[in-house]
């Protein structure tokens, strides 16, 4: 049988740099919009959705819930921002949509739903879920004999779940091959610095007590997170895999990553503009 | 300090000896020499997924217990045993049914009413998935105390927008409502009667339909609103009520939302009768206040009075005992209507 998914046209080509270098522009500028946002986590995840959107996964931006795709699921829905980004850049979401981000009717809520954004596979925002739905995805593409993976976002603050590790014990269970965690380590959650809260590391040595085949690398090094995508796409073994990936909040922007961390960055007025300039002096190939 | 140990503490040894009653877990809630059926949910999801190859049947460490181990020796591969896990359990239910799949997700109501609630509201009802969620021991089935009792899923799934709340009386009824929720396309939570269910409806000429409250019996003096299985208790009440020249009807409710508010208010309005509500279920939030509540919304003025569990944490026990002692056994009901008559 051929593979439905070996027709799907190459996307333009341009260098995974200048696609994170854009999601990054596009979350500022949705920001900017409402004079808040989570963009210290989009400007953070933004080489991960680079790496995801432009080199990792399959898909048909004119046609998101194509049954051949590549499923990429949000857990920490407050990341919403730098997705919608990632999928405006992609080609799902039109740019000009960017400026109802947040609000009254917009299909661009501050917490991404599935219901609401096409492209947004599930409702995130209640930590800790995420998890627990990829596994019955990929139950589920494994049942209709799909080639297609999962990929599922989530946040270092939903270790301290326990339904993340329910799901984690139970995906090791089904062999679970077809499924690829990213969990983003910015060490940042609502009350403070993550490994302050709970003792969620050492993160890698759990996932492979738990049977996962783990990487853990920079999540603001585009080179590094390829390699990584795909030694846990290539590995052999009947195992679900994850990438830790440790990120800087509001990488990019210094004077953002300079400023005393927390999990809502306050940005004044005439911020976002300075932000937006520093980012465009840097502008890649 | 002192005050805590005293509540914990408050229990006096029961006194030893012949003739005490056990708080076992029973496997069924059938009376004596009561005709049932064995396992009417798994039977009869087998034979409707003979025809419906999207059906899919997860549990939480419990098949055995809701009766899906039926399906799972019949259809071993379309079976997900998620371990003692409700929370990944209703999040794999809610994948798979993003993937087309129709899950057949089987707990105790307690656990997923009160363990699985986000999972179930966020990952399943918002997104309006076609998972259906079948939970045994429902309100007062065992005498397990707290920790099994599900005396507050009505009320809990009641108010989640979306979910299908069905609660069924026997295994006639059981066996209709497997196919007509599959048919239905979206969220529903059912509760399971589990091992030999008793037949009360066969002789009703009885048709399930979601969202459909029927009439199984009329009366001039009393009309029974019930649901689940405290139907099958009314109607054993309403003739008793018989022999002693009361009149009562009985409307039996198994869809408690959508609730059919139009049968309801014009039965309701029938004057010169007690309206009494039934429920296997603590007296908030169930289909009593939701009863109550849709008449006072519409005007419909009738003498009303409510047969539910106390608001509280109920004893251990054997479950003849606690029925007794709670006021949803036959003999209780039918004094406690007499009282009010």
């Amino acid at each position: 049988m051929t593979d439905p998914r070996s027709d799907t046209p190459k996307l333009a080509n341009m260098s995974l740099a200048r696609r994170a270098f854009n999601i990054r522009r596009l979350a500022i500028r949705m920001g900017q919009v409402q004079g808040q946002g989570y963009l210290g986590q989009a400007l953070g995840i933004a080489d991960v959705l680079a790496v995801s959107y432009f080199h990792a996964l399959t898909y048909r931006p004119e046609d998101p819930y194509w049954e051949g795709r590549d499923r990429f699921l949000m857990s920490n829905g407050h990341y919403a921002i730098a997705l919608y980004s990632a999928l405006i850049e992609a080609g799902v979401i039109g740019e000009d949509e960017l400026e109802t981000y947040g609000s009254d009717d917009s299909r661009l809520p501050m917490s991404g739903m599935a219901s609401y954004t096409p492209g947004m596979e599930i409702s995130g925002g209640s930590l800790g879920q995420g998890l627990t739905i990829a596994v019955g995805m990929a139950l589920g593409l494994k049942r209709k004999k799909s080639s297609a993976k999962v990929y599922i976002l989530f946040s270092d603050g939903e270790l301290d779940e326990g339904a993340t590790w329910e799901a984690a014990m139970q995906a090791t269970h089904k062999k679970l091959d077809n499924l690829i965690a990213i969990v983003d380590v910015n060490n940042q959650q609502a009350d403070g610095p993550a490994k302050e809260i709970s003792a969620i590391e050492p993160i890698a040595p759990k996932f492979e007590a738990f049977g996962w085949f783990a990487q853990r690398v920079d999540g603001n090094d585009l080179d590094a997170l390829v390699e990584a995508y795909d030694v846990a796409r290539s590995d052999p073994q009947p195992r679900p895999r994850i990438v830790i990936a440790d990120t800087k909040m509001c990488k990019g922007v210094p004077f953002l990553e300079a400023r005393d961390k927390s999990h809502f960055i306050n940005i004044a007025p005439a911020e976002w503009q300075q932000a937006i300039d520093i980012l465009d002096a840097g502008r890649p190939a | 300090m002192s005050a805590i140990r005293h509540l914990r503490h408050a229990r006096k040894p029961a006194a030893a000896g012949k003739g005490l009653k056990t708080s076992a877990m029973i496997a069924s809630i059938a009376a004596e020499g009561q005709k049932t059926r064995s396992a009417p949910f798994g039977h009869a999801l087998v034979e409707l997924a003979k025809t419906r190859p999207e059906i899919v049947g997860l549990t939480a460490d419990l098949s055995k217990y809701t009766d899906l181990h039926i399906f799972a020796h019949a259809h071993p591969d379309r079976f997900y045993q998620m371990g003692m896990a409700e929370q990944v359990l209703m999040g794999a239910s809610a994948g798979l049914a993003l993937e087309g799949f129709m899950p057949f997700a089987t707990t105790y109501a307690v656990f997923a009413a009160r363990r699985a609630y986000d999972f179930i509201c966020l990952a399943i009802a918002e997104e309006n998935l076609n998972v259906k969620i079948c939970c045994a021991l429902p309100g007062l089935t065992t005498g397990y105390g707290p920790s099994h009792q599900a005396t507050d899923d009505l009320a809990i799934f009641r108010a989640m927008p979306n979910l299908v709340v069905i609660d069924p009386c026997d295994a006639n009824e059981i066996e209709q409502a497997v196919p007509a929720i599959a048919a239905h396309d979206g969220p529903v939570y059912m509760r399971l009667l589990r091992g030999n269910v008793p037949i009360v409806l066969d002789g009703y000429d009885y048709k399930f339909e979601i969202g459909k409250a029927k009439l199984l019996r009329d009366g001039a003096d009393v009309l029974f609103v019930s649901t689940g299985l405290m139907t099958m208790r009314v109607l054993e009440a309403a003739e008793a009520l018989a022999a002693d020249r009361v009149s009562a009807a009985v409307l039996h409710v198994s869809t408690i939302k959508p609730l059919d508010v139009e049968t309801i208010r014009r039965e309701c309005a029938r004057a010169g009768r007690l309206v009494v509500v039934a429920e296997n279920h603590t007296i908030c939030g169930g289909l009593g206040e939701a009863v109550a509540a849709d008449l006072t919304r519409s005007g419909v003025r009738t003498a009303f009075r409510q047969i539910a569990l106390p608001d509280q944490f109920l004893d251990a026990g054997a479950l003849p005992t606690l029925h007794d002692r709670y006021g949803i056994s036959t003999s209780a009901i039918v004094a406690s209507v007499k009282g009010w008559l």
